[in-house]
């Protein structure tokens, strides 16, 4: 099967990948460039687990064309932190136990982050609303809206990073 | 926040424990928010091959002839497994502890048992290669009358579901076709209670709907051994369940795992890890094999239905004194883990409530649907359902508060169970007081004041004689006229013990008493029921356990 070049950036460094026709992003991401944070859980853009951000944008991976990335920027969760220091929503997530098995976090921080990058003090409606695309059959949905809610009220604060290492 | 009331608890957690007891961050947490955590399908690998498994469109029916001459020769196709190529074709989970016979095998040879069971195999270069190829395999079925419900599944003449148990019921022990508990007399109680209840109640199946599906991946290791990366919550059951199947030694399996996306129990029935191995086995390549969203809601092994059926005695004043339940698991068309589910039903029964009475059978039912497996609680959640709305229906009946029914009938330390063994560590009515506060749910004062710790005990830790036909059983009824003498209540002397055929009589883990408990309890002063408090035995907290699979106890 003939193959389209396909350039974009991830998480800030340029990607150039070859890309079946009729692939999508959720693929070329795990098995095509070895970003793994994108799970995938239903193929049918039902459970959200494959959330990334295309240009900003919540995008559910398992349905975006790979070929409709060409010249965007992708950001996933392996892109979130900046070096060591953890985005407020990551150190959020663990102080407010907003994660059991993990394997909806790396959506949930997407869709959340794309929320606080758009409306930097969400109404907790707001938040749950960001969040409803992404389905946790663990821990419930309270902590996470917590987590996304306490972020959002210490974004800046720049404090809670240390923290956030302290208790690993 | 965690509330520990040490006056019930006062030995459970000791105090001077640095780790135990603290708030930790999870070691796996950092891995999670940094989107690093490695699931089983997280690991890549070259010349990686799909696995995909053709699925029977029969609840019930016999293959007949199965063509894969085109499949074969499709694009991307490595190889095509069929029943044959399984070196142990049949297997049952528990067998790892020898509970069961095998009765289910990892491709169907001979006929389908449930919609959905795998029948065979093909490994491709993509998954799309593999749902083609699947496409292309021509199976001849000869469909087979099927049953999809527990009662009729036992009915003589019910098709058979699986011929190892040629009844539609597991068997315990190789020769009872349920689980039992006898506890004194129900029938007689049934003639003195007040009001008798008696209701259905039914429990459909629940998928455990994990975000990530069951998977794995297996690939051919240096030493001749395979790597396998699992979801399975049971690491090293499955590497036994894959050995066994595969007829391998478990050395050459190195399993890795451990870290997974939801399980709920249903990652537990190795469904993917000895199809995965194989399929390395058979190609030398590395093999994945994953559940897409539609397998595994659809055939992904949910809790089993149960049926219950609960008829209680009850008198005026509110006690139970008599609980009759009979229960229905479905298995499904395997066994799996539902015959350990049934003996943990059985064990549950009568619930955490005294009463004098009991009478249970629990049976593990061969249907032809999906096959049931673990799920949070399972065998108990069912049953507890169950018991719980009846409480409420009880209460109704009397005219009782539902709380204060509860507390009235809960477990009172030293309390003797149905099950003959001595209650400790009660706290049904604490937790039912406290659960009434926070809901601002009035209760009188004299329901708040009881507890736990006292009012067990004494005549309420008697076994008393338990019901037994001509024969010595206690299997079949039997007219109550035949029923030992007994006093009736409140004030005439104890009769002796009953003559239980020693067959029948249960261990009793404490001394023999002399004093048989009247089928009915003499009617309290209304509540709180007031029988003398256990004569200096101290109450006994700290962790005892029982093991309903082998009986032992351990500290």
């Amino acid at each position: 099967m003939a193959k389209t070049p396909v350039q974009f950036r991830l998480n800030g460094s340029d990607k150039a990948v070859f890309v079946d026709g009729g692939e999508n992003l959720l693929n070329v991401l795990r098995r095509g460039v070895g970003d793994m944070s994108a799970k995938y859980g239903c193929g049918q853009g039902t459970c959200g687990v494959c959330t990334v951000l295309v240009d900003g944008e919540p995008q559910l991976a398992c349905l975006t064309l790979a070929e409709t990335c060409a010249g965007r920027s992708v950001d996933t969760a392996l892109g979130l932190s900046d070096g060591p220091n953890l985005h407020p929503l990551q150190t959020a997530f663990m102080e407010h136990f907003a994660a059991q098995c993990g394997f909806c976090t790396s959506g949930m921080l997407m869709a959340a982050k794309a929320l606080l990058d758009r409306n930097a003090s969400p109404t907790r409606e707001e938040v749950a609303e960001a969040i409803s695309g992404n389905i946790c059959r663990c821990t419930g949905y309270e902590p996470i809206i917590n987590a996304i809610m306490d972020a959002a009220a210490k974004r800046g604060g720049g404090s809670n990073r240390e923290q956030g290492h302290a208790r690993v | 926040m965690l509330e520990f009331r040490k006056e019930y608890f006062k030995d459970e957690r000791d105090d001077r424990l640095n780790e135990v007891g603290q708030p930790r961050q999870r070691q796996d947490m950092l891995g999670h928010v940094t989107g690093r955590t490695r699931y089983f399908d997280d690991h890549a690998f070259e010349g990686l091959l799909h696995l995909k498994v053709l699925r029977s469109p029969h609840p019930h029916a016999r293959l007949r002839s199965i063509d894969t001459a085109a499949a074969e020769r499709a694009p991307g196709v490595k190889r095509v497994i069929r029943a044959a190529d399984v070196p142990v074709n049949k297997n049952t989970l528990l067998s790892l502890i020898n509970f069961g016979k095998d009765d289910e095998p990892l491709l169907a040879a001979d006929k389908v048992r449930y919609k959905g069971e795998p029948i065979l195999a093909i490994v491709a270069e993509s998954e799309a290669a593999a749902y083609d190829a699947l496409t292309k395999v021509r199976v001849e079925y000869d469909p087979l009358p099927a049953v999809f419900d527990v009662e009729e599944a036992l009915k003589s003449g019910a098709p058979v579901v699986n011929e190892t148990y040629p009844t539609n019921a597991f068997e315990y022990h190789e020769k009872y076709n349920h689980q039992k508990l006898r506890f004194g007399d129900v029938e007689r109680a049934f003639a003195q209670a007040d009001f008798i209840v008696e209701e259905r109640y039914q429990m459909s199946p629940i998928e455990h709907a994990p975000t990530e599906t069951n998977g794995s991946i297996a690939a051919p290791e240096t030493n001749d051994r395979f790597v396998v990366h699992t979801c399975t919550q049971a690491l090293f059951f499955s590497l036994g369940t894959a050995a066994k199947l595969l007829d391998v030694p478990s050395n050459r399996l190195h399993f890795l795992g451990g870290t997974v996306g939801g399980g709920f129990g249903g990652k537990v029935d190795s469904l993917t890890e000895p199809l995965s191995i194989l399929g390395a086995m058979l190609t030398g390549r590395p093999v994945r094999y994953v559940l897409n969203r539609e397998e595994e809601m659809l055939y992904g092994c949910p809790r089993g239905a149960e049926r219950h059926y609960v008829k209680d005695g009850v008198m005026r004043d509110g006690r139970i004194i008599a609980r009759k339940v009979t229960s229905y698991f479905d298995a499904g068309a395997y066994t799996r883990l539902s015959s350990y589910g049934a003996v943990k039903c059985i064990a549950h029964i009568p619930g955490p409530y005294t009463i004098p009475n009991v009478h249970a059978e629990c049976y593990c039912v061969y249907t032809n649907r999906t096959p049931a497996t673990a799920m949070r609680g399972f065998g108990i959640t069912g049953v507890d359902f169950s018991l719980e709305v009846q409480m409420d229906k009880l209460a109704h009946k009397v005219g009782m508060d539902p709380m204060e029914f509860r507390i009235l009938n809960a477990y009172r330390d030293g309390d003797m169970k149905a099950h003959r063994r001595e209650a400790h560590n009660c706290a049904l009515i604490e937790c039912v007081q406290v659960a009434a506060e926070k809901a601002s749910w009035p209760i009188r004062d004299e329901y708040r004041r009881m507890n736990s710790m006292t009012g067990g005990g004494g005549e309420r830790a008697v076994i008393p004689p338990t019901a037994t036909d001509e024969g010595g059983r206690i299997g079949a009824g039997r007219p109550a006229t035949s029923t030992p003498p007994r006093p009736p209540p409140p004030t005439v002397a104890p009769p002796p013990r009953a003559p239980v055929p020693a067959a029948a009589q249960p261990r009793a883990p404490q001394p023999a008493t002399t004093q048989a408990r009247p089928a009915v309890p003499p009617p309290p002063a209304p509540p709180p029921p007031v029988a003398p408090a256990k004569p200096a035995a101290t109450p006994q907290h700290g962790a005892t356990r029982f093991s309903s699979v082998f009986g032992t106890r351990r500290r």
